[in-house]
This record gives C-alpha cells, sequence and structure tokens, in this order.
C-alpha cells in the first residue's frame, strides 16, 4: 500500500517534469543531474531539496536517482532519457555495494497476456544488461517480469499508459544473491 | 459445503427404457426435427418443456429445478427457444402416459420433452424423452440417468446434451466446466485466485487463494489436472494442480528466469510452454512423467502461447519475429514454422480447435480488441467480438461456441467472462460473481 502510495505520487511528480520540459531531466532538472554526476563525495542532503536527504538510502535512490524508466509502446529499447537514469543507478549501486536489486518490467493492458508478460522481461533485461555492462556485478541483479499485472496508473488513457510502461529498479539489502 | 465435493461419476450409464420404444427408432437424421448448424441466420426451433414429473414426494422440488436447467442449456445456445409453460394447453402428469401430440402442435411446439425424477435417499434417478411433434413420434429412445443429489445440476446438463445430439447431429458442450482466473479489487491491487465452476456459472469452487497472482489455467485432456502459471515462489513458474485433491506441484521446467503459458498435449503427457531467459522467450515441450524437455524454437524474438492440435503433431503459436504478433504453426518438434495471419494489426493467444479445422485467436488492431477465428492455414479470418478488451479464447468441447474475458475500459474497468458462437451470434455473459479472466473450457466430463 504504502510503496504503490508512493509510487503513484513519485510518477505524478515525474510527469509534471515530463509536461513542463519535454523531458526528465531536461532544463532545470538538469542541476540534480549534475549533482548525480559527482557521485557519493559530491552529493549531500542540501543540494536535492524535498526528497530524502542521505544520499546512501533507498529513498533517496527511489527519488532522486530516479528507480524506474519509461519505454514507449511495444518498446524495450532505452530512451535518452532511460539511460540518464540509469547512469545514475549504476553510480549508487556502486558507491553502495551493500545493495542488490531487482529489475522489475512492466507492460501497459494494451496487449496480450502472455506477450506482455515477456515484453516485461525484455524490459527487465534490457535494464540490468545496460547496469551490467557499465559495471555492476550482475551477482547484485535479477529481474521478474510482471507483464500487465501490476500497473501503477490505472486509467485507459495514453497518459497511465506511459507510467505502466516502465522498469522499476527496487533496492534490497545484501550484496547478493 | 455442496459445492466443495463433486460425485466422481454420473452413472452416465445411458439406460434405453424398455417401455414405449418403438422399433425402428427414428434418428434425428430422418425426421424434420433438426438444427442445423451453419453460418446463416437461423429461426430458434420452438420447444416445449412442462416441469418434470416427481416421481415420489422426495424429488418434488428437484424435478421442477431439473427441467429449468435443461431449459437454460437449451435456450442459451441462442439454437431453441422455449414456449413459455404459460402458453401451454396439455400438461405432463405422468411420464409413461402417451403424448397428446395436438395440444403441443396447437403451442407451435416442435419439440417436446418430459421427464420425471426420483430421489431415494441420496440417489437421484431422471427419466426424459424427446418428442418431434409435428411427425407425431418419439425422437431417440427414453434415457435415464442415475446420481447424486450433489450432482443434480449434472444430469440436467446430460439430458440437455441429448436433446442438442439428436436436434443437431452434434456433440454437446453443457455438461463440462470452467477453469479460470476469479478477481477482485481495483486494476492497481487487484486480486486473482484460480476457480473452477460449471459451464454456466454454477458450483463455484476456489481452488487457491489470492495470496500470489495466478495466470492462464489450462485443463488436461481429460479434465482431471490444471496446468497455471503462478508467482507463489517469486517468479512465473508453471503448476499442475489435482483438480479432486486440489494438490499441485511446480514443473521444474530447468533452464530459465521464468516459465509461463503452458498447455497439455492432447494425450495429456507432454507440456509445451515458455521459458524467458536474459530476456528472450521461446518455446518448450516437457514430458510430465520424465521432466525431459527439449527446446523448440531459438530466436531473438518473443514466441508464446503455444497450442497443440487435436492430432498432437503441430502447434500454433504467436511470434512477432516479424515486427508485431503473427501466428505461426510448427511440428510438434520444432522447426520451421510457417506464418498463417497475415492481416492488419496483431494476432495472439492462438489456440487450435477441438475439431481441428479452425484456430481462434485475439486481434489487436486501431486500438480495438478482437476475438477471431480463421482456418489453420490462415483463409476465412472471420472476427466475432469487437471491444475495449477482449482476449484469450477457449473453445467449448464441440468446437461450436467461444469462451472469452473482456475487460471494461477506465480506473474502474474490471473483467468478465463472455461466450460466443463460432458464428459470431448469441454473444453473452457467463456470470461470475465478481471479476473473471482467462478461461478455460473442459473437455465433455463422462
Amino acid at each position: 500500500m504504502t510503496y504503490l502510495a508512493k509510487a503513484i505520487l513519485l510518477c505524478a511528480a515525474l510527469s509534471v517534469a515530463a509536461c513542463t520540459n519535454g523531458g526528465r531531466f531536461g532544463g532545470g532538472n538538469g542541476a540534480d543531474g549534475a549533482n548525480g554526476a559527482n557521485g557519493g563525495y559530491g552529493a549531500n542532503g542540501g543540494m536535492v531539496p524535498g526528497s530524502a536527504s542521505d544520499p546512501a538510502s533507498p529513498l533517496y535512490f527511489q527519488q532522486s536517482v530516479g528507480d524506474r524508466i519509461l519505454f514507449l509502446v511495444d518498446q524495450s529499447t532505452l530512451t535518452d532519457e532511460a539511460r540518464f537514469t540509469l547512469d545514475g543507478q549504476v553510480r549508487w549501486l556502486n558507491s553502495n555495494p551493500d545493495y542488490s536489486a531487482v529489475v522489475e518490467g512492466h507492460a501497459d493492458e494494451q496487449g496480450t497476456r502472455e506477450y506482455n508478460l515477456a515484453l516485461g522481461a525484455r524490459r527487465a533485461n534490457a535494464v540490468m544488461e545496460y547496469l551490467v555492462a557499465k559495471g555492476v556485478s550482475p551477482a547484485r541483479l535479477r529481474t521478474i517480469s510482471y507483464g500487465k499485472e501490476r500497473p501503477i496508473a490505472i486509467c485507459s488513457e495514453e497518459s497511465c499508459y506511459a507510467k505502466n510502461r516502465r522498469a522499476v529498479t527496487v533496492l534490497a539489502a545484501g550484496s547478493g544473491m | 459445503m455442496t459445492r466443495l465435493t463433486r460425485p466422481s461419476t454420473i452413472f452416465a450409464a445411458l439406460i434405453a427404457l424398455t417401455t414405449a420404444c418403438l422399433p425402428g427408432v427414428l434418428t434425428a437424421q430422418s425426421g424434420p426435427l433438426r438444427i442445423e448448424i451453419t453460418e446463416g441466420v437461423i429461426e430458434p426451433l420452438p420447444y416445449a418443456i412442462p416441469a418434470f414429473v416427481p416421481e415420489n414426494p422426495a424429488a418434488g422440488q428437484l424435478a421442477s429445478q431439473l427441467s429449468r436447467v435443461v431449459a437454460d442449456d437449451l435456450t442459451g445456445t441462442g439454437l431453441f427457444r422455449e414456449i413459455p409453460t404459460s402458453a401451454h394447453i396439455g400438461s405432463i402428469t405422468s411420464f409413461s402416459s402417451p403424448v397428446q401430440y395436438a395440444d403441443w402442435k396447437a403451442i407451435n411446439a416442435e419439440a417436446l420433452i418430459t421427464g420425471a425424477v426420483a430421489v431415494n435417499g441420496d440417489q437421484v434417478t431422471v427419466k426424459f424423452r424427446l418428442y418431434d411433434v409435428f411427425s407425431g413420434q418419439e425422437l431417440g429412445s427414453g434415457l435415464q440417468f442415475n446420481g447424486t443429489q450433489n450432482g443434480w445440476r449434472r444430469m440436467a446438463h446430460k439430458v440437455a446434451d441429448a436433446v442438442y445430439t439428436r436436434i443437431t447431429s452434434e456433440d454437446a458442450y453443457f455438461d463440462s466446466r470452467v477453469v479460470f482466473v476469479a478477481e477482485n479489487g481495483p486494476k492497481d491491487e487487484r486480486r486473482k485466485r484460480l476457480a473452477i465452476m460449471d459451464y454456466d456459472g454454477a458450483n463455484v469452487q476456489y481452488l487457491t487463494d489470492s495470496s500470489s497472482i495466478v495466470l492462464a489455467p489450462r485443463f488436461s485432456p481429460s479434465g482431471d489436472r490444471v496446468l497455471y502459471t503462478s508467482y507463489e515462489s517469486g517468479v512465473p513458474r508453471i503448476y499442475l494442480l489435482d483438480v479432486a485433491s486440489v494438490g499441485r506441484r511446480v514443473l521444474n521446467t530447468g533452464v530459465g528466469d521464468m516459465s509461463f503459458s503452458p498447455r497439455f498435449s492432447p494425450d495429456g503427457q507432454t507440456v509445451v510452454y515458455s521459458v524467458t531467459q536474459g530476456g528472450n522467450t521461446d518455446i518448450y515441450r516437457m514430458n510430465i512423467s520424465s521432466g525431459q524437455s527439449t527446446r523448440l524454437t531459438s530466436a531473438p524474438s518473443i514466441e508464446t502461447a503455444p497450442s497443440f492440435s487435436p492430432d498432437g503433431s503441430r502447434i500454433v503459436f504467436e511470434s512477432d519475429r516479424s515486427g508485431g504478433q503473427q501466428l505461426y504453426i510448427m511440428s510438434a518438434n520444432g522447426g520451421e514454422p510457417e506464418r498463417i495471419s497475415f492481416g492488419e494489426g496483431r494476432y495472439g493467444t492462438p489456440v487450435w480447435s477441438p475439431r481441428g479445422d479452425m484456430v481462434a485467436f485475439t486481434k489487436q488492431s486501431k486500438g480495438r480488441f478482437h476475438i477471431g477465428v480463421m482456418r489453420t492455414d490462415g483463409s476465412g479470418e472471420r472476427l466475432l467480438t469487437a471491444s475495449f478488451l477482449d482476449e484469450g479464447p477457449t473453445w467449448s468441447p464441440n468446437g461450436r461456441v467461444i469462451m472469452f474475458a473482456r475487460e471494461t475500459q477506465g480506473a474502474s474497468g474490471a473483467s468478465a467472462l463472455y461466450s460466443v458462437d463460432v458464428t459470431g451470434r448469441n454473444l453473452k455473459r457467463v456470470p461470475t460473481e465478481g471479476g473473471a479472466s482467462d478461461p478455460a473450457w473442459s473437455p465433455l466430463q463422462r
């Protein structure tokens, strides 16, 4: 419940960002990205107002790094925005080796159940491959697909579908599995 | 209570009644009383079914309930039209008395069904006769079914099956069950559990709780086992469930991050399914008793939703190797598949018909979903439904009716089961107490 509520709030925030400047990290948001690029030593609570202040916290990962990326209809290719977010995830994961992660792949409701399961797996795998290519140990990562079984936005319009076509990197305590 | 138990068998021994069994029994083909199920518009056949006669006081209520279920079965097909009892002139007070054909002719009943019910302790006996009113003859011999009180609806379905078969000369489907996913809650908090019910929605029994997501159950050819996908272990895995004991075990499919979309072979010995490994989904088959598996496809695309032909020699499945979901047929041993769908849009969830002549599928085109059928060479495509989201067809045992799930649009959208004739006629909702999806129709019960 609380996770879902958070996820919905976060999504709402992301969609506002997308509306105002055409990209989650365009414009003013770029400052956050620059801070993130400095990694552990550059980040501090004061630089990211309104979010979890401890850069080593999962909450910081969720809210400031960004725990999810979005996909185009029926696609599993990573957009430039997605790569940007994932680069932040790589830095965070490398700075916080005591965490492992499950990458969850999801699809919107506009597809058949089996295909969407397979599509969600493709999306989760695209994220995992990217994280591994950038230096995260594969032993710390695994994937799961939920297909269209776990939407976070429930309207039957593109605004909701866009939020549901996602891969979410969910942290877990422990350095490997 | 009663919904948890079913009689293991009904004495389906079709005991021909000795009385009034005319020599040279009429067959459905020889008389005028016949429905030929064709593509064209048909006029439903008018029939009368007076309440069955209770043969002892204990049978009083059951007799009329039983004849009601027979009528619901027949009328529900859209092929028969019941003449209401309020319009009847004649009445049947004794199962063995001669029928006054004129009384039934006068109300334009072409067929008359009479029956009698006796109850002795837990034992129920049902007898029925079918009459061709206009030729003034009995159609076939009278039949008798024996069963238990709990199984009374099955006996009604067996009577309706016999009537349907005599008049249409086709196999029937009323004494069958449906396994499905019962759903509750909003889209973002939906709870799912496996359930089984009679084909008409009666006698619902839940097979799992809603602690894990469960998907797409499929019956074994004899209806005694169910394959399904569950997140019980944390990731999607295929489970095999025994319907009678509700015991289940995971199928060890060996490789892969997840396994799903299972279906039995026609002999019940083999499972064909999808495995996802490293983000890529392919089709495998596995011998259930030996656990030995074979990979059937090796492509970087998504290959899923496999379904055997009734003779077990071929498999129809969906693949997006061409860029979008399309239907393909390959040998049951793998090898180069042949694409059969070429229309506009995306085609998925193919299911081979029990007659072997057609494939039912889900089609997405221009933002709408359809249930459709095509011949196995891809010709003769016909869309039977259209809605915001129709998905996952399953065939009635006789290949005449298709059941599927329909999800409504929007934040309060919910899923329900519907059925439609393979002709596209007679679209109707199958009653379930909550939401429902992923139906799979059993074979005719024995």
